[in-house]
């Protein structure tokens, strides 16, 4: 097979396999959460069904609306879509390879966040901007921290492109790399407090004074919540795999991988995400939400711990160059 | 011998993000716990040292480290705080925002100035002093920002592992010398504790604070 048309290949199917596998991931985890505090749960495929059902109803506006909040959750769907689909997940050899770079999926993530942000206070509710001023200090909190990782990355790869660090860090010996360990609980820090899980939002409420995420959609309804809550799953899903990406690669098919490479690749990779939102669901159950005031510290700490990373990882290289 | 390195380069990564805990970690009991870890990974880091560099006074280092720092200090810093009372409270860090960054400053300080003095040296060496020079002026910072007696002793304990890790780096220093200087800081926290209660005698509280008005640096 030629490499372009593998390439696009590849791209197409982790393109739709991220959208198909997102509701499941969130569903897993809710499962898992449910479970262990000895309730039933919903059903794993709960999450298409409601994507299903938001759809076929009919939109709510409020009446001061204006055009961008109607058009603002198919935009944060298509970036949040794009950021997800540019991360390697089963083959490393993708189309986008010279877009897949973290600096620009912060980019994306970042754009997206603004465009709901604004979009909140659209209608002008009380909740929604008291949403968005929120998720914009976690924000500018999390993003210098996701940055930092992505340089420590860099500093050993030789490079911010993720299919480049992936197939670096497969070809690597295995080592105990303290930058990667601290640079790995930063990067986890800084997905839970992106994806609105607890400690710093909890998922699981609706009407509470110190949610974040779910204050800012309130607004929402019909096939407009619907955008929003597929970019919320896509959300975890992008930052899953990027995790794996960072730190897990091994089992991801390599450039010039053929269709048996392709198919460990997957496996590989569902192995992982499967892992990844049972262990999400255990952390859930275990532990509280934080106190809103308290969320800078723990994001300051992701910042600390990121920054620590990058500064082991420069001693290492100076002291052994 | 990357490997050797690498576990050096951990333990003592690992050192360093314990004495970042320290400088944030506002419940006494934690804080003391912390310090414990930070000296288990002394006496690992130091053992270590002890097995690539095959001398076994090393090993002696290391089981001292572990003893006296690991196990004694915090079980004797622990009786000293249900002693006084204070198990409860919570030694608010000034601003742990700005602690934070200064210690992430201090810290590049020292990895810089330490690379910039010894480009000569042996990796190993440059390795433990960079990163030894850092656990030290954390410490410092430590003693400077917190206000409880009890924790500022802790800041001077972890000062100290640094002159450890910062000894043991730069293989050479006699075992005698790391005994006294072992011993001496046990006389150190009897001569502290001794100060600490005959603060609280005095003054109702461990608060550094409350001896502003002695100084006559009232605010």
């Amino acid at each position: 097979m030629p490499a372009p048309i593998q390439s696009f290949l590849a791209q197409g199917a982790q393109m739709f396999l991220v959208l198909a596998i997102a509701p499941a991931v969130t569903g897993i985890t809710r499962r898992v959460k449910a479970r262990l505090t000895r309730r039933r749960g919903a059903p794993i495929l709960q999450g298409y069904r409601d994507l299903l059902k938001l759809v076929r109803k009919d939109v709510v506006l409020a009446e001061n609306a204006s055009w961008f909040f109607r058009s603002a959750p198919y935009l944060i769907f298509a970036f949040t879509w794009v950021a997800a689909a540019l991360v390697p997940t089963l083959a490393s050899g993708l189309m986008f390879n010279w877009a897949a770079d973290v600096v620009a999926l912060v980019a994306l993530i970042g754009a997206a966040r603004a465009l709901l942000a604004l979009a909140a206070m659209d209608a002008g509710t009380a909740f929604a901007g008291i949403g968005s001023s929120r998720e914009m200090m976690i924000a500018s909190l999390a993003e210098p921290a996701t940055l930092l990782v992505a340089l420590t990355i860099a500093f050993a790869a030789g490079t911010t492109r993720l299919p480049e660090v992936a197939q670096y860090l497969i070809n690597q010996p295995i080592e105990l790399r303290v930058s990667f360990a601290l640079a790995f609980v930063a990067l986890v820090i800084v997905a839970l407090a992106e994806n609105a899980r607890i400690p710093v939002d909890n998922p699981a409420t609706h009407l509470e004074l110190t949610m974040v995420h779910e204050a800012m959609v309130l607004e929402y309804s019909g096939r407009h919540l619907a955008m929003i809550e597929a970019a919320g799953y896509l959300k975890l899903v992008l930052y899953i795999s990027l995790i794996i990406c960072l730190f897990l690669p091994f089992g991801m098919a390599p450039i010039d991988g053929g269709p048996e490479a392709w198919s460990v690749g997957l496996a590989a990779y569902l192995a992982k995400v499967s892992i990844a939102a049972v262990a999400l669901g255990v952390w859930e159950v275990s532990i509280a939400k934080m106190r809103v005031f308290r969320v800078s510290e723990f994001l300051g700490a992701a910042f600390v711990f990121s920054f620590l990373a990058i500064l082991l990882a420069f001693l290492s290289r100076e002291v052994l160059r | 011998m990357t490997n050797a390195y690498d576990i050096a380069h951990f333990l003592a990564g690992m050192m360093l993000v314990c004495s970042f805990t320290l400088l944030y970690q506002d419940r006494i009991f934690a804080v003391l716990n912390t310090f414990a870890a930070q000296a288990m990974m002394l006496s690992l880091a130091v053992a270590w040292q002890g097995y690539v560099q095959s001398s076994p006074d090393l090993f002696i280092t290391a089981a001292m480290a572990f003893g006296l720092k690991g196990i004694v200090i915090p079980v004797a810093l622990n009786r000293m705080i249900i002693r006084l009372g204070i198990h409860r409270d919570v030694d608010q860090v000034v601003n742990a925002g700005v602690a934070m960054f200064l210690g992430l400053g201090l810290t590049s300080l020292a990895l810089l100035l330490v690379l910039k003095v010894t480009p000569g040296a042996a990796s190993f060496t440059r390795e433990g002093l960079a990163l030894a020079l850092a656990i030290i002026l954390l410490g410092f910072l430590m003693m400077i920002i917190r206000r409880n007696a009890v924790t500022q002793i802790v800041g001077f304990m972890s000062l100290e592992n640094g002159l450890i890790l910062a000894a043991t780096g730069a293989r050479g220093m006699p075992l005698v010398v790391e005994v006294s200087v072992a011993f001496s800081v046990l006389i150190a926290l009897f001569v502290f504790a001794v100060f600490v209660f005959r603060i609280r005698e005095r003054f109702d509280s461990v608060d550094i604070e409350a001896l502003e008005r002695v100084r006559g640096g009232a605010r």
